[in-house]
């Protein structure tokens, strides 16, 4: 959906970048060194993560949403899906005791309502990702591998959902079909169609590289079929930018679901849906702000959560980049 | 150069027709019958209809609805007509002309604010201001338009505007001339000024690590000729590429913006013509957006090949 | 007004008297990266000279410290990580430490000039040869585009480049290894430095274009009398153009002497191994002499003669004790407590 990320991070030059004859320094620190299998790449980078208070709080603030989407119950007793809970009479009110958030324009406890929107977000969020990450990744395996005209067809194929603007894309496929499908389901499905073609490009890139390193070369060298050369030795080499790409797009499929519902084609009601509840605030959203405000700081946190755990787990894997 | 340019036409040839047809074949999956939906709630005459049907072209297979529609844009630039006999190019006409005017507007934003923050943050690489820069993009790409839209809208709009006593900015529609475009302008580019601010700085600190950066300075050229000349003419190129890149994007991502600042852009206008089951406006309109992506691609193609005389003469 | 380097150093007019001071002087030079690892002290008290017309060899592996020096003369050090704590570098008996930045930067490519080790990533690729060999006309001599352009096309038909004149417009990845470098000697030599530092110039070359490029390096030094200063990890390439050579090992010269001097009896362990490291086709058949263990760790030097570890004539105060430079004769030094028996080839 996004372009990818340049990466982020302020970082003190390291010794191999800064002094321009080689010393014996960066064989001391030698755990960053790119020669390494990736178990040693992944150990490395979680030492490293467990340092970032990036990487912390983003963990904690994501573990509260999967808690939140899962046990709602626990954060609130009121049931935002029974209408008796709701009340016109007091639309709008401001915080109050039992009334943390205030109240929203039929009335009913924002603060309910907001705790049970991460229900949709996240499950939208974790199967866009899954399904752009399977896509994405399957062809770009193959496309990286085959090279040649396999590649240069599915190149071409890539690009046909790289020009149809995303937004207006899912807009126009979740326009289409609405109420023929389960809303959510259908959300999924359209960021899904045209959300794959970053993690394509990525995976094939990845595998490129990878493709001539010494040990493919030498798995081939040695009769290694094309599933196993791609799948055995191609694959756990090529996940790592793969993976900071997919925990970025989570965040940003997050963000689309709320504007997909906003604009009145993603999650429908009675289903709670952040971008639904900031719509139904926007035309009383001067004079009262707080039902916009929550949703809104909600969606914020959440997509940011995600962003920085990307943002950081890159920064661990790819320490040169810094 | 020359081959390059053609190599690169050739290859927009499938992209062009393949996102089209998509969307072609997805609109047309829209569910109801136009013809009926034109006669609101009357039951129109059969035989009319079908004099309709048979105008429109609808009796025909898809495949070749699509060629006679796509042929008419390519070669004779016609839209076709909504089902009311308006002119698809009238009614995309004025709605473009805002969503233009959006997009460049944001596109000049990011470019400014972008690179400059970028350059910024990569001369002062490690101390505090670096920091804060990329702290602050880190908060705009993660912030939705959604939200950026309203909250900027309320606080440099509505509130400056009780403050200030002036309309500095004003919050909705295009009354205001180009001061209404500077407020959804900077919501639309919000995310992509954060992305450009992290990639010149990635890129310039890249190429200020680079060899030729210390021949440079030790020609004995000043630090502003090595940084201004060697190393931003070579950290320029991934910035032109997205860049162009992003004028698609900005285009094609304006519906929020426009849903938010009341614009009638095209966004608005397909969010509308697909709610009324106008499938040759739609489609007209993601023709149009995806000529323009792939349009952005090649002058991007031809750009890079400029810039970097290893691409011209591979 | 622009300045000229004469007002920026004063006393030293071009071509003037240089009295009792030599060309260029390294004196105790000391270099550090403050990193986050931990200090690397990647030069620990460097000596050399060199004169008009002269050339001198430095000579060392990778992680010596002698393109460090190089770059601390030419003042293209990053400043941090890295600092001089101590030392001077006297350019016709001026201090160039001491001067502002703006000085230095007058000397630099004027007066000093490099040659780096891979051309092809040492030119830029946006800008063709042509522009960038004029540029130095153009920033330091206010040349127009036209008469820097036909400066360049001179230049690059002196370091015999054939077809100068269509060749000026082309860029740098269109050249061959050898005509890059080339180039790259065009460049450094446009405004007649009187120093030349060239920093292993020929490592990335095929070894045919190498005797090329170190004859034209030759030519080039006898035509104009400069300074050349040629930093090589190959003994090989040294023996035929150097006058005298300066061997470096952790950060510190171990040995310094005339070129036939050094061949004939190396007053040094290090030197004397890496003699008896070359291929010798009247010795075939003969073990190939390899110097054991492994180069130092600059984060953690050893104690006393860094060399100690590797050494076969260690001895228990080769631990404790750092050799300062002895005087061999009038023209040679070794770092070593044992030069005595190094240079009569007693084996331990």
């Amino acid at each position: 959906m996004s372009n990818p990320t340049p990466p982020v991070g302020p970082g003190l030059p390291d010794t191999q970048t800064l002094v321009t004859e080689p010393t014996r320094a960066p064989e001391r620190e030698g755990k960053k060194a790119k020669t390494g299998k990736p178990a040693s790449l992944w150990t490395d980078a979680w030492y490293d993560l467990r340092r970032r208070p990036m990487f912390i709080l983003s963990v904690i603030i994501i573990f509260v949403l999967l808690v939140m989407s899962f046990w709602p119950s626990l954060f609130t007793s009121i049931d935002p899906f029974n209408a008796r809970s709701c009340d016109l009479s007091t639309a709008r009110q401001g915080p109050s005791p039992g009334h943390l958030f205030g109240r929203d324009n039929l009335g009913c406890d924002l603060y309910a309502r907001t705790i049970y929107g991460a229900r949709n977000s996240i499950i939208i969020g974790v199967f866009t990702t899954i399904v752009t990450t399977l896509i994405g990744s399957l062809l770009g395996i193959i496309a990286g591998y085959k090279g040649g005209a396999v590649d240069a067809v599915s190149s071409r194929f890539t690009e046909i959902f790289f020009a149809i603007p995303a937004i207006l894309g899912a807009l126009l496929i979740a326009a289409t079909f609405r109420g023929r499908a389960n809303s959510i389901l259908l959300v999924i499905v359209a960021l899904g169609v045209l959300g794959w073609p970053m993690t394509y490009r990525i995976m094939r890139a990845a595998v490129i590289t990878a493709k001539s390193q010494d040990f493919v070369v030498a798995a081939r060298a040695l009769g290694a079929g094309a599933g196993r050369i791609m799948f055995r030795h191609l694959l756990p080499n090529s996940l790592a930018p793969v993976i900071v790409v997919a925990t970025i797009n989570l965040g940003g499929f997050i963000a689309a679901e709320a504007a997909l519902s906003f604009l009145g084609v993603g999650v429908l009601s009675p289903d709670i849906s952040w971008g639904l509840m900031i719509a139904d605030a926007r035309n009383r959203f001067l004079e009262a702000p707080l039902p916009l405000v929550f949703p809104a700081a909600f969606l914020c946190v959440t997509v940011l959560a995600f962003i920085m755990m990307g943002d950081a787990v890159r920064d661990a894997l790819d320490p040169k980049l810094r | 150069m020359g081959r390059y340019v053609i190599r690169r036409l050739i290859q927009a040839i499938p992209v062009l027709f393949g996102a089209t047809l998509l969307i072609f074949c997805i609109v047309f999956a829209l569910p109801g019958d136009p013809i009926a939906a034109l006669f609101g709630d009357k039951r129109p005459d059969p035989a009319i209809a079908e004099v309709l049907r048979e105008q429109y072209h609808l009796n025909d297979p898809l495949l070749l609805q699509y060629w006679y529609y796509i042929s008419g844009v390519l070669f004779r630039g016609d839209f076709g007509v909504n089902f009311a006999d308006v002119p698809v190019s009238q009614i995309m006409a004025g709605k473009f002309q805002v969503t233009l005017n959006l997009a460049l507007t944001a596109l000049v934003m990011e470019a400014v604010i972008g690179v400059g923050l970028g350059l910024w943050a990569a001369l002062r690489r490690g101390k505090a201001t670096d920091t804060m820069i990329l702290a602050s993009t880190l908060l705009f790409i993660s912030v939705p338009t959604l939200v950026t839209g309203f909250v900027l809208q309320l606080l440099l709009g509505v509130k400056l505007k009780q403050w200030t006593g002036a309309d500095i900015f004003p919050v909705a529609g295009t009354f205001a001339g180009w001061r209404s475009y500077l407020l959804p302008g900077f919501v639309l580019a919000g995310t992509s000024i954060a992305y450009l601010t992290r990639l010149t700085r990635t890129s310039l600190a890249e190429t200020l690590r680079a060899d030729y950066i210390r021949t440079a300075t030790a020609k004995g050229l000043s630090r502003r000729r090595v940084v201004g000349r060697h190393g931003l003419r070579n950290a320029l190129i991934p910035l032109v590429t997205f860049l162009g890149a992003d004028l698609g994007n900005l285009m094609g991502g304006a519906v929020i913006t426009e849903t938010i600042f009341n614009l009638q852009g095209i966004g608005n206008q397909l969010f509308q013509s697909v709610y009324l089951r106008e499938q040759p406006v739609v489609v007209g309109i993601v023709t149009i957006l995806v000529l323009i992506y792939i349009l952005a691609n090649l002058v991007v193609d031809m750009l890079y090949a400029l810039l970097d005389p290893r691409i011209r003469y591979e | 007004m622009k300045k000229t380097s004469a007002d920026v150093l004063p006393g030293l007019s071009e071509g003037g008297a240089l009295g009792d001071h030599p060309l260029l002087a390294v004196d105790n030079l000391h270099v550090e990266f403050r990193t986050r690892a931990g200090i690397v002290r990647a030069v620990n008290g460097v000596n050399y000279t060199v004169n008009s017309g002269e050339t001198l060899a430095v000579l060392g592996e990778s992680g010596s410290g002698k393109s460090v020096t190089a770059q601390a003369i030419m003042g293209i050090l990053d400043m941090p990580p890295a600092v001089i704590p101590k030392g001077e570098i006297r350019f016709k008996g001026t201090n160039l430490l001491q001067l502002s930045e703006e000085a230095r930067t007058q000397v630099r490519g004027q007066r000093i000039a490099m040659i780096f080790q891979d051309a092809l990533s040492a030119l830029n690729p946006v800008f063709t040869v042509g522009w960038q060999i004029s540029e130095m006309f153009r920033v330091h001599r206010g040349m127009s585009k036209a008469d820097g352009l036909k400066k360049a096309v001179e230049l690059m038909e002196r370091v015999r480049i054939p077809a100068a004149r269509q060749r000026v417009h082309d860029y740098p990845h269109q050249f061959s290894g050898g005509m890059r470098q080339r180039i790259m000697i065009a460049m450094s030599i446009a405004l007649d430095p009187e120093v030349l530092i060239a920093d292993e110039p020929t490592t990335a070359l095929d070894v045919t274009v190498q005797a090329q490029i170190m004859e034209l390096l030759a030519e080039l030094q006898r035509e104009s009398q400069m300074g050349l200063i040629l930093i090589t990890h190959d003994l090989g390439v040294v023996a035929d153009v150097a006058d005298k050579i300066a061997v470096m090992y952790a950060g510190r010269i171990v040995e310094n002497a005339p070129v036939h001097d050094i061949y004939k009896a190396p007053a040094h362990p290090y030197t004397k191994g890496l003699l008896e490291s070359i291929p010798r086709v009247d010795l075939k058949g003969h073990e190939l002499y390899a110097i054991k263990g492994l180069p130092p760790n600059l984060l953690d030097l050893p104690t006393g003669c860094a060399f100690h570890p590797r050494c076969p004539y260690r001895q228990d105060d080769c631990v404790t004790d750092t050799p300062p430079l002895h005087e061999v004769s009038g023209t040679r030094s070794s770092a070593c407590h044992y030069w005595r028996e190094v240079l009569d080839g007693e084996h331990q």
